[in-house]
């Protein structure tokens, strides 16, 4: 017997004289005995405690870590101690969603905290409790947005999306009569030149993402007045630690902010747990989906927080709800708010500022060297795509980098498939990163390419 | 109790964590216009502020490890604590998802061998670990249930059919992926009507979504013949993984004739539930439906375990990486210390603890429908509310005095003043006992008092909550101070 299940044999005999049944299988004698499964499930029997995690320890020995330049959607950032010392209360981490309000409180009123937090970050007016990933989040953005103007049917974006953004939008567009059209790029940034041609009048609205998928700042200048005008939508995809440095999706003039909360607090974790966040505007409100923790007050009119706008929900709405999601990312919600509490905005302007700073001391060196090529059209924050002469070369580098204890950054043809791109790699700096590092790396790729 | 919120706790100039100095020279930061033009504003704490702050919150705050929370469809078992370990080994928490194959073998290795653990315990040939959560998983099983029709050139298919006392997530998922939904009877033994599932069944019908046991803690008893009627027609058979904590090595929905299988690791394997996520909704699919699985899959090659891409039926991918990647290892260590007999064994004492507080409860609250219950069953107070004016809700929030979290209420949709009870294998016979007297104790305080019930919580760091106030007038974030 596992010490996961507490019952004695002694207990056991109780239950069933209580029940007033003979034996155990007489409680699933409402199972047709042609469907019980004959014989063992066709798994190894179990082990103990020790066994399980030595054997995982091996496993987790055969992934490998090395100096990190891989970003595109995760990055190895500082995370403080506390971080994951306070989000491993087991209050927070055994919980189920905060239903029964009195009765959790404190997990109502962390997230209400996070919401803010979000909102101030955006610049909007509501934040949800939080969304899966940043990618499923723009297919919810899209869904407030074709809910926001009748008979539309179109929502237009950037192909400088992350290409797993684009990816994910085309799988939820797939088989709904949803058209999921791509702006082509330009010089690997959105350009509004041509926007007033796309913005037709099925189109719902439009997504961009900066820093982009090659960690290139866009400029909006003018974007949401023009989208606007088509009584469109904009949705504007940021890494929330960005949003202290450049420009908010609300100063931007946008409706929907979404992006993933993982560069605040979370650890890379083989892509999952990460985060999802969104806000919106006010106007916006009933449509947003997911859970929402508002603030009321209990029958002695004392502060309260409690699970709100349920109207909006699945186990209310069902076939007419405005999202199916039931189940979020609380705890890793939770996570980034506790990291943004013990860092603070001057903390989070340091940690963007070092890595603008040494992302620069990077680019600007490798730039220095024949053969590789910085696209320098927009300015950039902490990531930027490397281009060298050849496939071959890039591999020759990698591999040369890999050598010296370093991963050197993400290729990036396997994810967009493009001819183009297919000497290129984009390579993320944090402000983990050292200069020590930061000169291996330039002089490795020098090595190999001069 | 009350607690300030972080930001009225903030003091400016006050920091918690200090980064390491800058070791390259500063340079030229982006174009005036480009740059953000207002202060966040973000609470400024010291480190102590922060741990004593969450540590309050905590306080005001319940789960599994303080007490029993026998949440009716949501499995809250004992979270162990290896778990968190594992989790936390740097060779898992801090890789990258885009690291080369070769340099995550063993990360690679866990999707695989738990894409095969849990197709063997649902008898499915294979699955995704993609979905990021329950009600993603439905949406991905019927995103692959579409494609299939589709390749079939059965696009006319546009319907999918589920039970009235169905989860909200089933038509909200069936929705989302573009589909209408017809809602089938319930008969009067609390089972699909069969005889008004024929009525429905014709070409138009995509798939027919089913929890097994359903919501009322009933196995469907007819599912074999279901299963046929509804191939017959030339539509799938999903089931909804919820509650699959009541059948593990006893009956496998791949043998009862489901297709699609879309499982919650957060609730039958063990995984915390972490105040409303992450959890993890795997998908698994017969031989048949396998080559419309969401990219990448994994594969075992002689050069080690590899991604591969080139599914050209794929519905594509749905989450940004590889889902919820801790959560699913999380699942995995459970799975290899259970073990065939151990994953049988929670079925049966999760069977047994229902049945035995589903017998004590008899007698003392109205049983709709059931003899005897699987993993979970329902009562109804509908009687109390009629008489004395006590609803499901006062019992809920009573019940919160005596140190239990509630269950559900409300729900299934079908059973009036519903209380729905899942205590799971891990709670104890004492713990059930003092459960068990407590609801006797509110059962008979509520035809001499009810008030108490109608007042409660009364020891709880708030009193009852006005949820319509905060509905009518919301206010959903803190702001400044004009």
């Amino acid at each position: 017997m596992t010490p996961y299940i507490p019952h004695t044999a002694h207990e056991r005999e109780q239950m069933l004289k209580a029940i007033g049944v003979a034996s155990i299988e007489e409680l699933f004698s409402s199972i047709p005995k042609e469907l019980h499964l004959k014989g063992e499930l066709p798994i190894a029997a179990g082990l103990s405690e020790e066994e399980v995690f030595q054997h995982l320890k091996e496993l987790a020995n055969l992934n490998q870590r090395k100096v990190s330049f891989l970003g595109m959607g995760s990055y190895e950032r500082i995370i403080p101690a506390a971080v994951q010392s306070i989000a491993s209360l087991p209050a927070f981490v055994t919980a189920y969603t905060p239903y029964q309000g009195e009765i959790s409180q404190g997990l109502l009123q962390a997230i209400f905290e996070y919401q803010s937090m979000i909102c101030n970050l955006t610049s909007l007016d509501v934040a949800n409790a939080s969304l899966y990933d940043g990618h499923t989040a723009a297919s919810e953005a899209a869904i407030i947005m074709l809910a926001s103007k009748r008979k539309s049917t179109t929502i237009l974006v950037s192909e400088t999306l992350h290409p797993f953004t684009l990816e994910v939008l085309k799988t939820w567009a797939f088989g709904t009569e949803t058209i999921i059209k791509i702006i082509p790029e330009k010089e690997r940034t959105f350009s509004t030149d041509d926007i007033e041609e796309y913005l037709t009048g099925e189109v719902a609205g439009l997504i961009v993402q900066s820093p982009n998928r090659y960690g290139f700042i866009e400029d909006y200048t003018g974007l949401a007045e023009k989208v606007h005008a088509n009584n469109a939508l904009l949705t504007i995809s940021s890494d929330p630690l960005s949003l202290v440095f450049q420009k908010s999706q609300g100063e931007w003039g946008g409706d929907i902010a979404i992006g993933d909360t993982q560069p605040l607090g979370l650890v890379s974790a083989f892509g999952g747990p990460s985060c999802g966040y969104i806000a919106v505007s006010e106007a916006l409100m009933r449509k947003i989906p997911g859970r929402v923790v508002g603030e009321t007050v209990d029958r002695d009119g004392e502060r309260a927080f409690v699970l709100t706008l349920q109207a909006r929900e699945q186990h209310i709405k069902r076939g007419r709800a405005t999202s199916n999601i039931c189940s979020n990312q609380a705890l890793a919600a939770l996570t980034t708010a506790i990291y943004i509490a013990l860092v603070g905005e001057a903390g989070m302007v340091e940690v963007a500022n070092q890595s603008y700073d040494k992302a620069h001391y990077l680019a600007n060196k490798l730039q220095t060297i024949e053969g590789v090529e910085l696209n320098n059209s927009a300015p950039f924050w902490c990531e930027f795509p490397l281009t060298f002469t050849s496939p071959e070369v890039l591999e020759k580098a990698l591999k040369a980098l890999s050598k010296a204890g370093i991963f050197g950054g993400v290729r990036l043809y396997p994810l967009t498939h493009r001819e183009e791109d297919k000497a290129t790699m984009v390579v993320a700096v944090t402000e983990k990163r050292t200069i020590k590092e930061l000169n291996l790396y330039y002089e490795t790729v020098k090595g190999v390419v001069a | 109790m009350k607690r300030k919120l972080l930001f009225e706790l903030s003091q400016e100039g006050r920091r918690g964590y200090k980064f390491p100095a800058s070791d390259v020279p500063s340079c030229e930061k982006l174009p005036q216009h480009l740059q953000r033009q207002t202060s966040p504003i973000l609470p400024e704490l010291s480190e102590l502020d922060v741990v004593r702050h969450y540590s309050a919150l905590a306080s005001l705050s319940f789960g599994v490890d303080l007490g029993a929370y026998p949440l009716g469809s949501c499995t809250m078992k004992y979270n162990p604590k290896l778990h968190n370990y594992v989790a936390a080994l740097e060779g898992f928490a801090n890789i990258h998802p885009l690291q080369d194959e070769k340099s995550v073998q063993g990360a690679l290795e866990v999707i695989y061998k738990t894409t095969e653990s849990l197709s063997a315990i649902t008898g499915m040939a294979w699955g995704t670990l993609q979905p990021l959560a329950g009600a993603h998983g439905e949406y991905v099983g019927l995103k692959i249930i579409r494609a299939y029709h589709t390749s079939r050139g059965e696009d006319h298919r546009n319907k999918v059919i589920v039970p009235i006392s169905a989860h909200g997530t089933n038509p909200a998922s069936a929705s989302m992926v573009g589909y209408s939904i017809v809602e089938v009877a319930t008969n009067a033994k609390g089972l699909v009507d069969i005889e008004a599932l024929k009525e429905l069944l014709d070409d138009d019908i995509a798939a027919i979504m089913l929890t097994n046991p359903n919501t009322l803690g009933l196995f469907e008893e007819d599912i074999a013949e279901i299963a046929t009627l509804v191939h017959g027609c030339g539509a799938l058979l999903y089931y909804d993984g919820a509650n699959l904590n009541a059948v593990l090595g006893i009956s496998r929905p791949g043998d009862m004739g489901f297709d699609v299988v879309h499982l919650n690791l957060h609730k039958t394997f063990a995984t915390p539930h972490g105040g409303g996520g992450p959890g993890s909704g795997p998908v698994l699919v017969k031989e048949a439906l396998r080559p419309y699985l969401p990219t990448p899959d994994v594969v075992l090659t002689e050069e080690g375990y590899c991604w591969d891409w080139d599914r050209e039926l794929s519905i594509g991918k749905v989450s940004g990486f590889w889902g919820n990647f801790l959560v699913y290892l999380k699942a995995y260590a459970y799975i290899l210390t259970m073990g065939r007999e151990g994953l049988k064994e929670a079925s049966i004492h999760a069977l047994l603890n229902a049945n035995y507080m589903l017998s004590r409860l008899r007698g003392h609250f109205n049983v709709p429908y059931q003899e005897r219950c699987m993993h979970e069953f329902v009562i109804s107070v509908h009687d109390f509310k009629e008489r004395y004016g006590v609803s499901a809700l006062d019992f809920a929030k009573a019940l919160q005095d005596y140190g239990y979290h509630p269950p559900t209420v409300y729900f299934p949709l079908i059973v009036s003043e519903a209380l729905m009870f899942e205590p799971t294998e891990s709670e104890s016979k004492e713990t059930l006992d003092g459960l068990i007297e407590a609801l006797i104790e509110l059962g008979e305080l509520a035809k001499t008092d009810g008030d108490r019930l109608k007042e409660a919580p009364l020891t709880r760091p708030i009193k009852r909550i006005d949820e319509a106030r905060a509905a009518k007038n919301p206010i959903l974030r803190w702001k400044p101070k004009e």
